[in-house]
């Protein structure tokens, strides 16, 4: 008899409208992580309902590892610019030549690491009080204990075992000078509801979630895209594969599957039928068992 | 595209989970995930792994909710950890509460959002005081759905004098509860999987639906009030645009009952009244507004609404007060409640300083009895306190909204959140 009932995509996109409201409320100064993935994307398009007519009062913050895919790029510079946000773009290249990092060195070196010290540095250059993460709860198992409103310390850092209890949709947002905080106001998503959504609102999306040729090598399971951040070894064989990417990163460490999945419709059937995680084509969660605990840890997204 | 249609109907039900140590918990928790397909290859064999290097004898499915490193190193849960399957019928999201540390705020914590409480008892061990404490923190926390899992059938050859003595046992103390509306005994085995997806061959006498059946089918569309409107302003908008000069939307989430463009409004605390003129989703125009919707309101005149601001029925206001009577649940680990001290209180979008004056009364969370005498209030404590805040503040009783009768309390100088509370 209840005319009151809200589909869960409905309820995923009130509550999340309202934390990116209550960052705009708590904060001085926040702004939003964007990548050019899937889920930063959609977190972009609900701040952008959240704040309708008015322009979404956040910068974009990119933290580019250099090794990015030219279509990523391409992609935040139409998207940022459709919105019209301000785009800050911090530089891994930049602090490596500052030396406040150092370039990994051995064969599977990545920058995915160094992205935590370029984006604390950026944090501090532009002032930013609160930093709106697209990270989901159902990626990865240290995600699961994450806050919607997550305290850093001075140094930029997560204290998983002392983290403050939220309760209701009462979000504690308080800190002392120096501290920030992430945002994720995609908590409660899983990979299925971002895709689904983009489908339901029909939210524009990068290439390279969908099939595509590409040359690709075989490296310790992962699908890595030929490119000039990536060179195939001794004893790889590259070859041409009809391909897609479950989630976009660096270059060097975000492997492609093979897939024909050539539309939202086609994508959310293959992840349906799906039975490997996301990030299972992901080099950089697989270093250790607790390889985003302990990034998250640093600084990471 | 049947299937595509159905998700994009699906509703939501949120659950918390909650037993003592080896009541199976992690199993049940991972039965669930298995049976109805949501566990992944990849993280299966993660979990595989690191069983074999942990050396345990068969895959432990309490790897899959247990994430943190000092969580595996210990063999503990140490926090809330929010887990998501799906079904056909329904997405579910899990808060899965630790059995022992930090159990009270972990518990409170989780049953704060959640619809229903599903609370395991061991078949051999029948109701204990564990169990009683559960069901009250469920209760308190204004869940009127509790679904009692009586687990290890298998180790009582799945005979029904167990299951019939939880009942009993339960029944007895039920009548304590004041918020929990439906109760339901599902006799299960988490390890076996009888009755959590399919009905069990086991216990013919058991004549109730599977563990997963009864999720998928509770009716929780009730639960939200959809009688008082409140709707607490959030945010103001205001476009520095030409084309949206004139512009002036109140941006929030509606707390309770039902707002239609038309319907005369009073803010508070100004006590002015004006109509809706529009409701807003983006561009869209809505023609009815309730909880849980994040939507826009623009006004018929133009008067001073800011965020901390409440919009209400003129007809059904909520008490404005600023002396509080409130269940208090004290969750720091550094500091005690000290009557006369100074918190920060965030109640709805509104921000306010408090003094607890009087602790009335703690509660013993294992014998449930009220205890007058000792008011030193801390970590995991429960119990009812006066307060008188800053400003007076819009509220109804948590049991009538859980919206607008929930309450945080902030230290002013750690900033750490220091207890939950719940408005009578």
């Amino acid at each position: 008899m209840s005319t009151y009932n809200v589909t869960h995509l409905n309820q995923l996109e009130s509550e999340s409208i309202f934390v990116l409201r209550e960052t705009a409320a708590q904060f001085e100064r926040p702004c939003l992580l964007f990548s050019g993935g899937k889920d930063s994307i959609v977190m972009a398009h609900l701040a952008a309902k959240a704040f309708a007519p008015a322009r979404i009062p956040f910068h974009f913050l990119h933290v580019d590892t250099g090794h990015n895919f030219s279509e990523t790029i391409e992609f935040r510079d139409r998207f940022v610019e459709k919105l019209g946000a301000q785009l800050v773009v911090g530089l891994v290249q930049d602090s490596i030549e500052r030396g406040t990092v150092q370039e990994e060195t051995g064969a599977d070196a990545s920058r995915n690491g160094l992205q935590s010290v370029t984006l604390l540095e950026s944090i501090e250059r532009e002032g930013f009080d609160a930093c709106l993460g697209g990270g989901r709860r159902d990626e990865e198992k240290a995600r699961a204990k994450e806050r919607f409103f997550s305290h850093r310390d001075a140094f930029g850092q997560w204290d998983p075992k002392n983290q403050r209890p939220e309760l209701w949709n009462l979000f504690n947002g308080k800190m002392s000078p120096g501290e920030n905080f992430r945002v994720f106001p995609l908590s409660n998503w899983t990979e299925m509801d971002i895709w689904q959504y983009a489908r339901l609102e029909e939210i524009d999306l990068p290439s390279l979630y969908f099939a595509h040729d590409r040359e690709v090598v075989d490296r310790n399971g992962s699908l890595l895209a030929v490119s000039e951040f990536v060179t195939p070894r001794e004893g790889e064989n590259p070859v041409k594969d009809t391909v897609r990417f479950r989630t976009i990163g660096d270059a060097t460490c975000t492997g492609a599957v093979r897939s024909e999945a050539s539309s939202l419709d086609d994508v959310i059937q293959e992840v349906a039928a799906s039975r490997i995680t996301e990030r299972g084509s992901r080099a950089d969660d697989r270093r250790s068992e607790a390889a985003m605990e302990d990034r998250k840890k640093q600084g990471y997204f | 595209m049947t299937e595509d249609k159905n998700y994009l109907e699906m509703d939501l039900l949120r659950f918390t989970t909650a037993g003592s140590v080896d009541d199976g918990k992690s199993t049940l928790v991972g039965r669930l995930f298995h049976d109805t397909k949501s566990i992944f290859e990849d993280q299966f064999e993660a979990i595989e792994r690191s069983s074999k290097q942990h050396g345990d004898e068969h895959v432990n499915l309490a790897l899959l909710t247990d994430g943190l490193r000092a969580e595996r190193e210990q063999g503990i849960t140490i926090d809330v950890a929010y887990r998501y399957f799906a079904t056909p019928k329904r997405k579910f999201i899990i808060a899965d509460t630790p059995g022992h540390i930090q159990y009270t705020r972990n518990m409170v914590t989780g049953a704060s959002t959640a619809n229903l409480a599903l609370i395991l008892v061991d078949a051999r061990k029948g109701v204990i005081e564990q169990t009683k404490r559960h069901a009250f923190i469920a209760d308190l926390l204004g869940i009127k759905h509790v679904a009692v899992c009586i687990n290890k059938m298998d180790l009582v050859d799945y005979e029904q004098g167990p299951y019939e003595q939880v009942l009993k046992d339960f029944g007895d103390f039920a009548s304590r509860l004041d918020n929990v509306t439906e109760l339901t005994f599902v006799p299960i085995s988490a390890l076996k999987g009888d009755n959590v997806v399919e009905r069990s061959e086991n216990m013919p006498w058991y004549k109730g639906p599977s563990l997963l059946y009864h999720l998928e089918t509770v009716y929780v569309g009730s639960d939200a009030n959809h009688v008082d409107a409140r709707f607490p302003v959030q945010w103001v908008i205001r476009p520095h645009s030409d084309e949206h000069h004139d512009f002036r939307g109140f941006a929030g989430r509606v707390a309770g009952g039902v707002f239609k463009p038309g319907d005369e409004v009073t803010v508070l605390p100004s006590g002015f009244s004006t109509r809706i003129k529009k409701i807003l989703m983006a561009e869209k125009e809505l023609e009815e507004a309730y909880n849980p919707l994040s939507v826009t309101v623009t006004l018929e005149d133009e008067i001073d609404v800011s965020r901390g601001d409440m919009l209400v029925k003129p007809n059904n206001q909520p008490k404005v007060d600023q002396n509080l009577d409130a269940m208090l649940c004290w969750f720091s680990s550094s500091k005690k409640l000290a009557a006369g001290s100074k918190y920060l209180l965030r109640h709805t979008t509104k921000d306010v300083q408090a003094i607890v004056t009087e602790v009335l009364y703690k509660v013993d969370v294992n014998t449930l009895h009220k205890v007058e005498d000792d008011h030193e209030f801390g970590m995991n404590d429960i119990g009812r306190v006066t307060l008188r805040v800053s400003q007076p503040l819009f509220f109804d009783t948590y049991r009538r909204n859980r919206n607008t009768g929930s309450f945080i309390l902030v230290d002013p100088f750690t900033n750490e959140t220091l207890a939950a509370g719940m408005m009578r």
